[in-house]
């Protein structure tokens, strides 16, 4: 579904990724690790276009997308959560899901209920200022403005972090249905016994280079924590 | 009291003008960010716009001069400004050599000399105090900011525009082609000006340097009105209108300008964000 090959990318002269190369299978949630500044954000940036690559190639769906722009990707089918529960502030919730549902590629109204059945959480609050919402809230409504799109790829950059518990234990469980009811996924997570529960595969990032791959009950051992340790 | 009172209609349609203009800075500056000190010669090209169409009719000058003024920012936009993003001093440059240019071609194609529109026969005679070309102007600036409102809190293009504004990055990937939307931005900011340009070919005599003298005031009420702000535009707008005819009226001028200009220094002193700030948990 998603094949990423040789990867390369950077800020100006300084160069972030070395030559990353990972596979997404349809259905298969794969979970990218590593400590902080090792390249995950960088990586996801790039998969999506809001960074250029330098080097290597993005292909979804047997199509190579390495010059398309981030909306381009998006109408193909990848779908993204930045890190830092974004959100467009001073639209409503409502409005937040409106726009996704105006730029997806379906026109589709019923998506936006579905979105909402996903984080039911969010229905009180459709008319408020996104940007008066809590953290954890944002968070769900970014993930609900991806799912508005209907994606194939749910690319996911650390969606608990700085979340309230309560609300980690919501999106971690959707994680978990939205796996299960078949979405391919690609998700960026700190923790390790998070990323144990959840995922199929793993990919470890070291000074932006593939450290360790491979299925994730593989996900354990002396190097591992190494790699992991802060 | 009489001479007081007449200064009321006129400061009033120079805060409309002011408000039309500034209307579309709110696009331009106020949401993207550009400087664009060409916004003025597209005031000017909307008043030739007018004088060009004066035989056709009036009616059909102010759909014309929005169409000629957004277009001519739409090409700007996408030939040049959209090159340089995110470098304020660059963009500033380039403008300020647009603007020149379009002067000089107004020069080459209508002559250096102002020339005159003659209003419509309707917008003669007057209420009281209260002549109908001014009455018209502010009836125009009140029907663009009830539009404006309309479009971008209540239309899909409305809302992608403020999503874009709020957050490019997340715009385009939420699947928004920000491009696009940053081109439309442009031609509505122009467009306006161009419907500002009609308005001044009702209150006085249109010339090349047209642009320039509103387009400080302008940025001025955009400032003091709260960047990005449709209210705070307004009530600026108004403000700074009043204030200015009434000290032209009591003053003469030249002083008139010192006031408006220490008064817009003060007021930024104790309120630097503008009349009004968007406040917000998430905004940074």
């Amino acid at each position: 579904m998603l094949s990423v090959e040789g990867l390369e990318a950077g800020y100006g002269t300084a160069r972030v990724l070395f030559g990353v190369s990972l596979e997404v299978a349809p259905g298969q949630l794969m979970c990218v690790m590593g400590r902080n500044g090792v390249g995950k954000t960088t990586l996801l940036n790039t998969i999506m276009g809001v960074l250029p690559a330098t080097a290597g190639s993005v292909t979804f769906d047997g199509r190579d997308v390495t010059r398309l722009r981030p909306h381009e990707r998006v109408r193909l089918g990848m779908g993204y959560v930045p890190q830092g529960h974004e959100t467009f502030p001073q639209l409503s919730v409502m409005g937040n899901l409106q726009v996704a549902l105006e730029a997806a590629p379906h026109k589709d109204g019923g998506a936006v209920d579905e979105a909402l059945e996903v984080f039911p959480g969010l229905k009180p609050l459709l008319k408020r200022p996104a940007g008066f919402l809590s953290g954890g809230q944002q968070q769900q409504l970014a993930m609900a403005r991806a799912l508005v799109a209907r994606p194939r790829l749910l690319i996911l950059d650390e969606p608990t972090e700085g979340i309230q518990p309560s609300i980690i234990i919501e999106i971690e469980e959707t994680i978990e249905r939205l796996h299960r009811a078949g979405l391919a996924m690609l998700l960026v997570e700190q923790y390790l016994d998070l990323a144990l529960r959840l995922a199929d595969r793993f990919v470890i990032l070291d000074a932006g280079h593939v450290a360790r791959s491979g299925p994730a009950r593989e996900l354990q051992g002396e190097d591992v924590h190494r790699l992991l340790a802060v | 009291m009489g001479g007081a009172l007449n200064q009321l209609p006129i400061g009033l349609s120079i805060g409309a003008v002011l408000l039309l203009i500034a209307l579309g800075l709110t696009f331009t500056f106020g949401q993207m960010g550009v400087i664009n000190m060409a916004h003025g010669e597209f005031i000017m090209a909307g008043a030739y716009t007018a004088y060009l169409l004066q035989d056709v009719g009036f009616p059909i000058a102010l759909p014309a001069a929005f169409l000629v003024a957004g277009l001519m920012g739409l090409a700007l936009e996408r030939v040049a400004i959209r090159h340089f993003y995110g470098r304020p001093l660059d963009t500033l440059l380039l403008t300020w050599g647009v603007s020149l240019v379009l002067q000089q071609a107004a020069r080459d194609l209508f002559g250096a000399p102002n020339v005159q529109v003659v209003s419509p026969g309707w917008l003669r005679g007057s209420v009281g105090v209260l002549p109908y070309n001014r009455l018209f102007i502010m009836l125009l600036a009140a029907l663009s900011v009830v539009a404006i409102w309309a479009y971008l809190n209540r239309s899909a293009p409305g809302r992608r525009m403020r999503a874009v504004m709020q957050n490019r990055g997340l715009a385009a990937t939420t699947g928004i082609d920000t491009g696009r939307v940053d081109g439309l931005t442009f031609f509505i900011g122009s467009g306006l000006a161009g419907v500002a340009g009609v308005a001044l070919t009702l209150i006085g005599p249109v010339g090349p340097t047209l642009g320039t003298y509103y387009i400080v005031d302008a940025f001025l009420v955009v400032v003091a009105g709260g960047l990005g702000q449709l209210k705070g535009a307004v009530l600026a707008a108004a403000g700074l209108g009043l204030l200015n005819s009434y000290a032209e009226f009591w003053t003469n001028a030249s002083l008139a300008k010192v006031i408006v200009f220490v008064a817009i220094i003060g007021f930024l002193q104790f309120r630097p964000q503008g009349l009004f700030v968007l406040r917000s948990r998430a905004l940074t």
